[in-house]
């Protein structure tokens, strides 16, 4: 376990025993515990899904960075037609809240193209789109912060616009996007709970399916905050780690 | 053009000729028709008050700035919106800054290594050759592997001067190089300066420096509200200037 969750045990102990003084609510935390052997393998049942939060987090945020970044370039170009797309695209996906998206992909889009998508495929698409939006604003304002001279000193070099962004613009400016990229990738491991209502089996999809089958909400939905916790401070601090890696070797980021 | 009707001269192409340029920044007209030829070999200091246009127009002829009407002539090639003789010219009109604009993600030596490898096509081992020969030429060889962050602002211009040299440039272009200096670190730039003007660089530079003009400029131009107000050769220049505003501007600047 990192360091970094040791603090937090003692929080979690409190947050038990507050439960287990209220004489109304007898717990029964033996429906997840390790040491009973059904509560054993509900207990797996619940943590496999860690592998489908993770994988479909990775993979939209990667789809969705992409589509930022893609975006985020006219806005920044001089010519007016692409800035307008790029602002069109942004105030679209914006505003359509994510549960949306994702029935809308789901159970829409089949209809239209008599295509019917994997849950998985779906859930990237929509989680993709929705982020997307927000990552081409992150970087639009991470392109914007690099010095006008950056692009002046690469112009009067004769750097064409794809080296000027490779080698002077792109280095600079991911280093400083880096920490809100790293607060959508945990914004992104949270909405994959949304996946569950299409039935796309992650975290939250197997705790609604254990609670139907132990009617034990309270154990087995503050099991799941946990497994949420957990996530997300190893993301935390693995975004952490990447940083301070950028900043120790600050500048060597950019290999010709 | 009544020019046609002149004896051809058998000089070669001046380097640089503007042909009643104009640029206007919306309703502010920040060069009024400029006229200038530059031959190749020789040096021209710009000079004028704040707000005059040397900036704009220095950084006309490597189209940093669009002009909207008249010429811009380097080497023979007009300026225009055809980008690929754009890259051409860019990559042949070397260009000092007021502020250095080092790339400050990358060493001294890939400050200078970049545009000969991408623009040129040279092998990291000929652009680092070349690099590192034009630092010694700049009297800091022993600063290749630094970033410039670790540097004074006298090497930074430096590094900066030899970043542009790197091309292999027919002309080179300085706003200001020595004014966001500390005193003390002036002359170390001035210097090189004065070194390349005597290895016959053409050169084009807005300074203030008038001890520096004096030795090293071929033809003084003075500007004010947007307009060349005069031009003439250093010595009558400096002994009798026409205009009472040059005088004034002189008188001004050389009693500090
Ligand atoms: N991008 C721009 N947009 C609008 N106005 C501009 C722009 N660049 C320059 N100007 C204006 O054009 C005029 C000339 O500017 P320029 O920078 O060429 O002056 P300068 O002679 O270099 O002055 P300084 O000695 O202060 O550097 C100024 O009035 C300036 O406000
Ligand atoms: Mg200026």
């Amino acid at each position: 376990m990192p360091p970094r969750l040791k603090p937090l045990l003692p929080l979690l102990a409190l947050l038990f025993l507050a439960g287990c003084s209220d004489s109304s609510y007898t717990w029964g935390w033996h429906v997840v515990s390790p040491f009973d052997s059904r509560g054993m393998n509900n207990l797996q049942f619940l943590m496999n899904g860690v592998y489908s939060t993770i994988s479909v987090a990775l993979v939209s945020i990667t789809l969705s960075v992409m589509l930022g970044l893609i975006f985020a370039l006219p806005a920044l170009s001089s010519n007016r037609w692409l800035a307008i797309i790029s602002r069109i695209y942004v105030e679209l996906f914006r505003s359509v809240p994510m549960l949306v998206m994702i029935l809308w992909v789901y159970y829409g889009v089949p209809l239209l193209t008599g295509l019917q998508l994997s849950v998985f495929f779906a859930g990237v698409i929509a989680l993709a789109l929705c982020d997307s939006a927000f990552e081409a604003e992150i970087f639009r304002a991470g392109l914007q912060s690099i010095d006008a001279g950056q692009r002046e000193a690469a112009d009067a070099l004769g750097l064409n616009y794809v080296d000027k962004l490779r080698f002077i613009i792109l280095p600079q400016a991911v280093r400083r996007v880096l920490p809100p990229l790293g607060n959508q990738f945990v914004y992104m491991l949270k909405a994959s709970s949304l996946l569950s209502v299409i039935g796309y089996s992650e975290l939250t999809r197997r705790a609604n399916e254990l609670v139907v089958v132990e009617y034990r909400p309270l154990e087995i939905y503050s099991l799941l905050m946990l497994e949420y916790l957990v996530l997300i401070l190893l993301a935390s601090w693995g975004v952490r780690a990447l940083e301070r890696r950028f900043a120790r070797s600050d500048r060597g980021t950019a290999r010709i | 053009m009544s020019g046609a009707a002149l004896p051809a001269r058998q000089d070669e192409t001046p380097a640089v000729r503007l042909v009643s340029v104009e640029k206007t920044f919306g309703d502010y007209t920040a060069l009024k028709d400029i006229n200038l030829e530059v031959r190749r070999g020789e040096k021209v200091i710009i000079c004028g008050p704040s707000g005059s246009g040397k900036s704009t127009l220095i950084r006309c002829i490597n189209r940093l700035e669009k002009h909207d009407a008249g010429q811009i002539i380097v080497d023979g090639v007009e300026m225009n919106d055809d980008t690929r003789n754009l890259a051409t010219i860019r990559s042949e009109v070397g260009m000092v800054f007021q502020h250095f604009n080092l790339f400050p993600h990358m060493s001294v030596l890939d400050n200078l290594a970049l545009a000969p490898m991408r623009v040129r096509g040279l092998s990291r081992a000929e652009a680092e050759k070349t690099a590192l020969a034009l630092l010694e030429r700049v009297r800091i060889p022993e600063q290749a592997r630094k970033y410039p962050a670790q540097l004074s602002g006298g090497q930074q211009q430096r590094v900066a001067i030899a970043r542009a040299l790197c091309m292999k440039p027919h002309v080179l272009l300085f706003d200001e190089p020595t004014s966001a200096l500390d005193p003390e670190m002036i002359s170390e730039v001035l210097d090189v300066m004065e070194e390349l003007a005597r290895d016959g660089m053409t050169m084009i530079c807005v300074t203030h420096e008038m001890g520096f003009a004096r030795k090293v400029a071929d033809t003084m131009v003075f500007m004010d509200q947007s307009r060349i107000v005069e031009m003439a050769p250093t010595e009558a220049f400096f002994d009798g200037a026409q205009s009472p505003r040059t005088q004034l501007f002189l008188d001004q600047i050389l009693s500090h």
